[in-house]
C-alpha cells in the first residue's frame, strides 16, 4: 500500500490540453516536457506536482492526439499512476508502453479533490479512497507484463540486446 | 455461440495470422503498412534504444513530411533533416517530401493500403483508411518503434458500433456535418473503444472525398478504427494505383455490434461544433452570425478536391471580410484544384493558397490565430489551444460553411452563396 497525493480532473480531458500540438516536434529534454504539462487545463499544475502524485479523472481521459508526450509531460513530472473512470484507447496505450500504470476505476473523481490523499495496493487492485475501498480489474497478464518491464522499450531491449540500457523515453534526450 | 462476425474480427485474424477472433482476445498483429510522419525522429531516438539496427521490414513503411511544411523553424528543419538521413539510412522507398501532402491522402492515392488490410500509423486519425475498406488504428511513438523492429505489435480487439446512414444529403449539406452530427448526438466518448461500421445506403450516394471523412472524423469520437464497407468505386479507384491484388472483407449479416446508431440524412442541416469540443454541435442555423478573424479550409478531414471546388462554388464571384487560408491535401489535389479552375477563383475571392500538408491545424504554423480571434475550419479539433493558442476560440464546420463565413466575416450560410 502507497500514500499519492492526486490531481482531480473532468470527463472528456483532451491532449491537447494536456500537451500543446505546438510543442511535439520542438521540445526534446524530460525537464523541459515535464514543464509544459497540463498547460491549458490547469497552468499551476507543472509547479505543484510532486513525484508519486496521482491524477484522478472522469470519462475519456486523454482523447484526441496519438502524442506519447501527453503521458510522458507526466511520467516526468513523476506520476507514475493515472486513475479514470475510462481512458482513450491511444492515451492508455501509450500509458501502458510507457510503463505508466492506467487504472480504470468510477467514482473517484467526485469524491476527491485535489491534494487530498490516496493510498493505492496495485497487487491486491485496491483504492483506498476518502475511507472507502475501491477495487479494480487488474490488466490482462500480457499487458501487466509490459508494465512490470518498465514499459516496452525496456522489454524490446531485453529481447534484442540482452539487457536493459538506461532508457530514457519517447521525446527524451538522445 | 454464434459463428458470425464482425469486420475488425475478420481483419484482426487476418493479420494476425489466426483462424478467428473475438472482441476482447489480445492479438499479435502483423500489419500491411506502417507509417509515421513530422514525428519520425522522435521514434528513430526510441528505435536506436531498442538495438535492433534495421526496420523488419523498411518496404512495409511509409514516411510523410507534412506537419510543418515547409519547415517554419531552424528546429522544425533539423527534424526534417534527421528523417531524411534516417530514410536513407534504412532505405525506405515510400518517402514523401515537403509538399506532397498529408500522410492520410497521399497513402490513399498511392494505393500504399489496399481494403481488407491493416494499417497502423503515429497518427491519431489513422481510421481513416476504413474509407477504402482497411483496418486503420492510430498508435504511440514506441509503438511505431516496436513496429519498424519487430513488425507486430499487441491489440485487444474492439467491441464494434454500426453506424447506419439512410437518405441522400441535400445540396450544401455534406459528410462533415453526418459526422459532426453523429459526435454531437453522442459525444466524443460515443465511440471510445470502439470498431465503427459504417452501413446504410447513404453511403453510396457519397462521393469518395466524402467518404474518407466519416472515418477520419471516428478519431474525434474516440474509435479506435472505423470502416465503410468497399464497393466498385472503390475498386476502380484503386485499380489503376494499386501494387499488388487485394481481398476485401465484409462482416457477416448477423454480426453482432455493441452498440448502434442510426440517422436519416435527407433533412439533415449544415452542423457547427462550437469551441471548445468536436461534440459541442448545433445546427448552422443556431451559430449565424458568430463574428470572425479567420477561416480554414484544408485537413486530412476537408482538404480534398471536391473541399476545394464547394470552396470555389461558393466564393465565385465574391470577396472575403476576414482571412481565408487555403491549403490543399495533397499536391495532386493542388494539381487538379489548379487544373478546374477552383485554385484561380479561390485567389480571385481573397484566399491565400499555401503548402500541402497540415498547417495551422495543430498550431504549428501558416495562419495561426491571435489571442481573442475567432477561427472557422474545416479541421477535425477544436480543442482549447488546438491551433496555438489557448484564447483563440475555433469553429468546426464544412467546406461549404467555411466558405460562405469568409464572404461574411461571420459564421453564415452557403445556401444564399449556391443558387
Amino acid at each position: 500500500m502507497t500514500t499519492h497525493r492526486v490531481h482531480v480532473y473532468g470527463d472528456h480531458v483532451n491532449t491537447d490540453v494536456i500537451f500543446p500540438g505546438k510543442y511535439t516536434y520542438t521540445l526534446k529534454t524530460p525537464e523541459d516536457i515535464a514543464a509544459h504539462a497540463l498547460e491549458d487545463l490547469d497552468p499551476t499544475f507543472a509547479s505543484r506536482v510532486q513525484p508519486g502524485d496521482v491524477i484522478v479523472a472522469g470519462r475519456n481521459w486523454g482523447m484526441g492526439s496519438s502524442r506519447e508526450q501527453a503521458v510522458t509531460c507526466l511520467k516526468y513530472a513523476g506520476v507514475n499512476i493515472l486513475i479514470a473512470e475510462s481512458f482513450s484507447g491511444l492515451y492508455f496505450r501509450n500509458c501502458i508502453n510507457q510503463g505508466v500504470l492506467p487504472i480504470v476505476c468510477a467514482g473517484l473523481n467526485t469524491l476527491l479533490q485535489t491534494r487530498d490523499s490516496i493510498e493505492v495496493d496495485v497487487g491486491q487492485n485496491l483504492i483506498v479512497a476518502a475511507g472507502q475501498a475501491f477495487r479494480f480489474t487488474p490488466l490482462s497478464p500480457s499487458v501487466q507484463a509490459i508494465i512490470d518491464a518498465g514499459g516496452l522499450v525496456p522489454m524490446l531491449q531485453m529481447r534484442f540486446l540482452g539487457y536493459v540500457d538506461g532508457y530514457v523515453p519517447a521525446g527524451g534526450k538522445e | 455461440m454464434t459463428t458470425s462476425y464482425t469486420f475488425v474480427e475478420k481483419a484482426l485474424a487476418r493479420a494476425a495470422g489466426v483462424e478467428s477472433a473475438r472482441a476482447g482476445d489480445i492479438l499479435d498483429v502483423r500489419p500491411d503498412l506502417i507509417f509515421s510522419h513530422d514525428n519520425t525522429a522522435a521514434i528513430r531516438r526510441i528505435f536506436e534504444r531498442i538495438g535492433a539496427g534495421r526496420m523488419s521490414r523498411p518496404e512495409r513503411v511509409a514516411i510523410t513530411l507534412d506537419h510543418a511544411v515547409p519547415a517554419p523553424t531552424t528546429q522544425h528543419a533539423q527534424n526534417h533533416a534527421e528523417i531524411r538521413e534516417w530514410v536513407r539510412l534504412q532505405g525506405i522507398a515510400n518517402f514523401f517530401e515537403v509538399g506532397r501532402g498529408i500522410c492520410h491522402q497521399v497513402i490513399s492515392e498511392e494505393a500504399l493500403i489496399l481494403p481488407g488490410e491493416t494499417i497502423f500509423g503515429s497518427d491519431s486519425h489513422t481510421p481513416h483508411f476504413g474509407w477504402l475498406g482497411a483496418f486503420g488504428m492510430g498508435v504511440g511513438r514506441t509503438e511505431m518503434a516496436a513496429l519498424w523492429a519487430t513488425g507486430a505489435l499487441w491489440i485487444r480487439v474492439p467491441e464494434s458500433m454500426q453506424i447506419v446512414l439512410n437518405g441522400r444529403l441535400r445540396p450544401g449539406v455534406t459528410a462533415k456535418d453526418i459526422a459532426l452530427k453523429i459526435i454531437g448526438d453522442r459525444t466524443v466518448g460515443g465511440g471510445q473503444y470502439r470498431s465503427i461500421e459504417f452501413s446504410g445506403d447513404a453511403l453510396s450516394h457519397l462521393s469518395l472525398d466524402e467518404r474518407a471523412v466519416l472515418p477520419n472524423m471516428m478519431a474525434e469520437f474516440g474509435a479506435m478504427n472505423a470502416y465503410m464497407l468497399p464497393d466498385q468505386a472503390v475498386f476502380n479507384y484503386l485499380e489503376a494505383r494499386r501494387t499488388r491484388d487485394y481481398t476485401p472483407l465484409y462482416p457477416d449479416a448477423d454480426a453482432v455490434y455493441a452498440d448502434r446508431y442510426e440517422l436519416c440524412v435527407t433533412n439533415l442541416e449544415a452542423q457547427v461544433a462550437l469551441p471548445h469540443q468536436p461534440d459541442n454541435v448545433v445546427n448552422l442555423s443556431q451559430a449565424l452570425g458568430q463574428p470572425l478573424q479567420q477561416a480554414f479550409i484544408g485537413t486530412c478531414t476537408n482538404g480534398r478536391l471536391e473541399d476545394i471546388e464547394a470552396a470555389a462554388q461558393v466564393l465565385r464571384g465574391h470577396h472575403v471580410r476576414c482571412r481565408l487560408v487555403v491549403i490543399p491535401a495533397s499536391s495532386q489535389v493542388l494539381l487538379a484544384a489548379t487544373k478546374s479552375g477552383a485554385i484561380a477563383t479561390l485567389i480571385e475571392a481573397g484566399a491565400t493558397i499555401s503548402t500541402p500538408g497540415c498547417g495551422p491545424c495543430m498550431g504549428n504554423h501558416m495562419g495561426v490565430p491571435a489571442p481573442n480571434e475567432a477561427t472557422i475550419s474545416s479541421a477535425n479539433r477544436n480543442f482549447k489551444g488546438r491551433m496555438g493558442t489557448a484564447d483563440a476560440p475555433i469553429y468546426l464546420a464544412s467546406p461549404y460553411v467555411v466558405a460562405a463565413s469568409a464572404i461574411k466575416g461571420a459564421i453564415a450560410d452557403p445556401a444564399e452563396f449556391l443558387s
